[in-house]
């Protein structure tokens, strides 16, 4: 890689390198930002040189420890733009049953066949953030940012004072986009990265959106991604959101992930963590409309020393709404998770109605994990509960299982996938959901591999139907 | 087929099971019968290979076999079936995918081809007609919110698919209306063959108007006390437990 920075070491060795960093390559990083977008990263680089990264003592990172992230050399390069390759090289998607628009980052930068952007026959656009900000600036300037909190300490205002490439999605009002959307986030590097990609998805009012997002690595080396998406749903729009994590041991992602609802809009979003040495998911939503329905679940799947951290934020800040959470996690071995969840009904959003559930087998002794359901209501008219589990598979159902002749591993594989099936069930992109199916099953199974490489199985030769989960 | 010797069994040091013996010969229907709380689930399940009991002392044969060293799983697939008291609830596992494993690993074990999907679902709609269990049951996840009957109804047909050669029914047809109690009297006398096996846990004589047993035993504290014909049920149902304690 050309132009290319080490960087190393413990919170404040690493934040100076960035902010040095960032100064040495100031006229790069704003080489195509308009002035909104000029402020508005010297704001959200003010904030990181103010506050820098968050510490064991900062609310929300308890339970997540950080500093193998300072630790390595990673490497940030600001000079590869989007690039025109030849995706199939790297890898071909041939998702079974599911047609999809399918476009690729290749660290953090926009690749692409044709063309780096693309405006479909409905007026939808497709395609390079970087580009976008060069080609439909008042669009990104209304957006970009807008929603992404800075205040919050670390990774959202580095990310937004550092962001070059990513997805940019702009629906116009009135437009169901037929097709998925998939979008499949590579690391693919000799050397440890650094990746800072950002994504702006804009759905207009009674627009329809799904969107898929997969996160893969293609290398066995260390790499850290701080991930931001902003999505908004605009009045009566709907959008089903995926995000599938399957990454290396090696690989670190923390994804910040915002969604802002207006009036009647309906939100779905599947976060499914398959694998990934360290993943720290944040939802942050704010319903900012009434009548609005969101879904939030989450599945995460860890072994090994593999350590996940959902974070969830709902924002009730208007009447009669819906926000339903149901998170779930099987922890192996020394593997840890945490879930954090809050949900703030504000004091006019009466007749708000949120759940919240987090349940997890552990099947270790050794894996653990801290869950923390919350719920902070002002609005008296409200119907609201949450809920948490910390347990095994149930020693009665596996005798029953077991008393019937199947395996002690084949009624473990049953349990599990059952319960993971409460939230996989959820899916309702059919194709995707037996997709997943598959992947979770293989997944118990102890038969997925991180190199499968993509996560829709891309590239895989197996056959494609739905095997019964018991061999 | 199963021959249980003094058999000593305990739970985190309460004794429950006090030298038991118990004799099932090929083609022979027993019924046990005894107080609650006399041990007849406990020995239901050290039969089935439930491991949270200790076996103090005895031995317990199956078809020439320790039955002691098996996996429970290994049991089933040689012909051992429990009929729960309390059918455990699976959400989330449907009763056909449960099946047609359970099935296809005892053919497995067996040296037999599995069968495939259609074979399958013949052969449960068979049972399904046998057992006379609705359709939208077997179609549900294993027991979730099945009412108690229905329950009990679930296991029979897991019976009747499984075909076992030594059933061991506890309470099977407690909680039961009169068409279903027929329904598991049924399913117990069709499959009786030459060379299977059941035993009947239960409380009421009733069920024995329609399932003729060979021997009735009388559980109590642990061991069997009493033994007799199918007469002894009936003697039972009048006296009461106390005639035989005060007997003992
Ligand atoms: N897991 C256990 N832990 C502790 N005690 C147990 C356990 N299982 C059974 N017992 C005790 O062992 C004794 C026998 O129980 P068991 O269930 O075998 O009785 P039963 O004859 O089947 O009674 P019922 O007619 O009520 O079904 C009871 O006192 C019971 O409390
Ligand atoms: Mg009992």
């Amino acid at each position: 890689m050309p132009e290319s920075n080490n960087i190393s070491n413990q919170p404040e060795v690493f934040k100076n390198t960035l902010t040095e960093l960032f100064e040495n390559n100031y006229d790069q990083i704003m080489e195509n930002s308009s002035g909104k977008i000029k402020s508005l990263r010297q704001k959200a680089f003010g904030i990181f040189k103010k506050n820098g990264f968050p510490g064991k003592k900062t609310e929300n990172w308890r339970f997540t420890d950080l500093n193998h992230l300072f630790r390595n050399d990673f490497i940030i390069d600001f000079e590869t733009k989007s690039q025109k390759v030849d995706i199939s090289n790297i890898f071909t998607c041939d998702v079974y049953d599911l047609d999809t628009y399918c476009v690729t980052l290749i660290n953090g930068w926009f690749a692409y066949n044709n063309s780096p952007l693309t405006k479909l026959k409905n007026g939808t656009i497709i395609g390079s953030l970087y580009k976008a900000m060069e080609i439909y600036p008042e669009i990104v300037e209304k957006y970009l940012g807008s929603i992404a909190k800075l205040n919050e300490p670390g990774f959202v205002p580095l990310n937004t004072a550092f962001m070059q490439d990513g997805l940019f999605i702009y629906v116009p009002d009135n437009v169901k986009v037929e097709k998925p959307v998939q979008v499949i986030n590579i690391v693919d590097s000799q050397k440890p990265v650094f990746l800072q990609p950002r994504n702006l998805i804009i759905t207009g009012k009674n627009s329809n959106l799904t969107l898929i997002h997969c996160d893969h690595t293609l290398t066995h080396n260390i790499s850290f991604t701080n991930t931001v998406s902003e999505v908004i749903v605009d009045q009566n729009g709907y959008v089903d959101h995926y995000k599938v994590q399957n990454k290396g041991r090696n690989s670190s992602l923390i994804t910040s992930l915002f969604f802002k609802q207006e009036k009647g809009s309906k939100l779905f979003n599947n976060a499914i963590t398959l694998n990934g040495g360290f993943t720290r998911n944040q939802v942050d939503l704010l319903i900012n409309g009434e009548n609005c329905s969101a879904n939030l679940n989450g599945l995460y799947l860890m072994d090994n020393n593999q350590h996940v951290d959902n974070q969830v934020f709902v924002d009730h800040k208007a009447f009669e709404s819906l926000s339903n959470q149901l998170y779930k996690g099987i922890l192996d071995d020394q593997a840890s998770g945490v879930f954090s969840g809050k949900v703030l009904v504000r004091r006019d959003s009466q007749k708000s109605q949120a759940f919240q559930n987090n349940k997890n087998i552990l099947l270790k002794d050794d894996a653990k994990v801290n869950t923390q359901p919350f719920l902070e209501i002002y609005a008296d008219d409200v119907k609201c509960s949450h809920g948490a589990t910390v347990g095994q598979l149930d020693p009665n159902a596996m005798f029953y299982l077991r008393s019937r002749g199947l395996s002690e591993r084949t009624a473990r594989q049953l349990l599990m996938y059952a319960f993971a099936g409460e939230v996989v069930n959820k899916i309702s992109v059919e194709p995707l959901r037996e997709n997943i199916i598959k992947l979770v099953e293989k997944r118990l199974k102890g038969e997925l591999s991180i190199c499968d490489q993509c996560i829709l199985s891309c590239n895989s030769r197996e056959p494609k139907f739905i095997q019964n989960i018991v061999d | 087929m199963l021959s249980i010797k003094n058999l000593n069994v305990s739970v985190e040091g309460k004794p429950i099971l006090n030298g038991l013996n118990l004799e099932v010969k090929d083609g022979e229907v027993h019924a046990i019968m005894g107080p609650n709380g006399s041990g007849k689930s406990t020995l239901a399940s050290v039969i089935a290979g439930r491991d949270y009991f200790t076996i103090e002392q005895g031995e317990v044969t199956y078809m020439g076999k320790n039955l002691l060293e098996i996996p429970p799983e290994v049991r089933a697939k040689e012909g051992i079936f429990l009929g729960f008291q309390y059918p455990v609830e699976i959400p989330g596992v449907s009763m056909t995918n449960f099946m047609r494993t359970a099935i296809n690993e005892k053919r497995k074990h067996q040296g037999l081809k599995p069968l495939s999907g259609a074979e399958f679902l013949k052969l449960m709609e068979e049972k399904k007609k046998l057992v006379k269990i609705e359709s939208k049951l077997a179609n549900r996840s294993v027991n979730e919110g099945f009412s108690g009957g229905e329950k009990k109804k679930n296991e029979i047909f897991q019976l009747a698919l499984l075909e076992p050669k030594l059933a061991v029914l506890d309470e099977t047809d407690s909680g039961l209306d009169i068409d279903a109690l027929k329904v598991v009297a049924n399913g117990v006398n069709m499959l009786k063959r030459k060379d299977n096996a059941t035993i009947l846990i239960t409380h009421y004589q009733r069920l024995l108007d329609y399932v003729i047993p060979d021997v009735v035993h009388v559980l109590f504290d642990g061991k069997i006390v009493k033994s007799g014909g199918k007469e002894l049920a009936l003697e039972l149902e009048e006296k009461g437990y106390n005639w035989i304690t005060k007997e003992t």
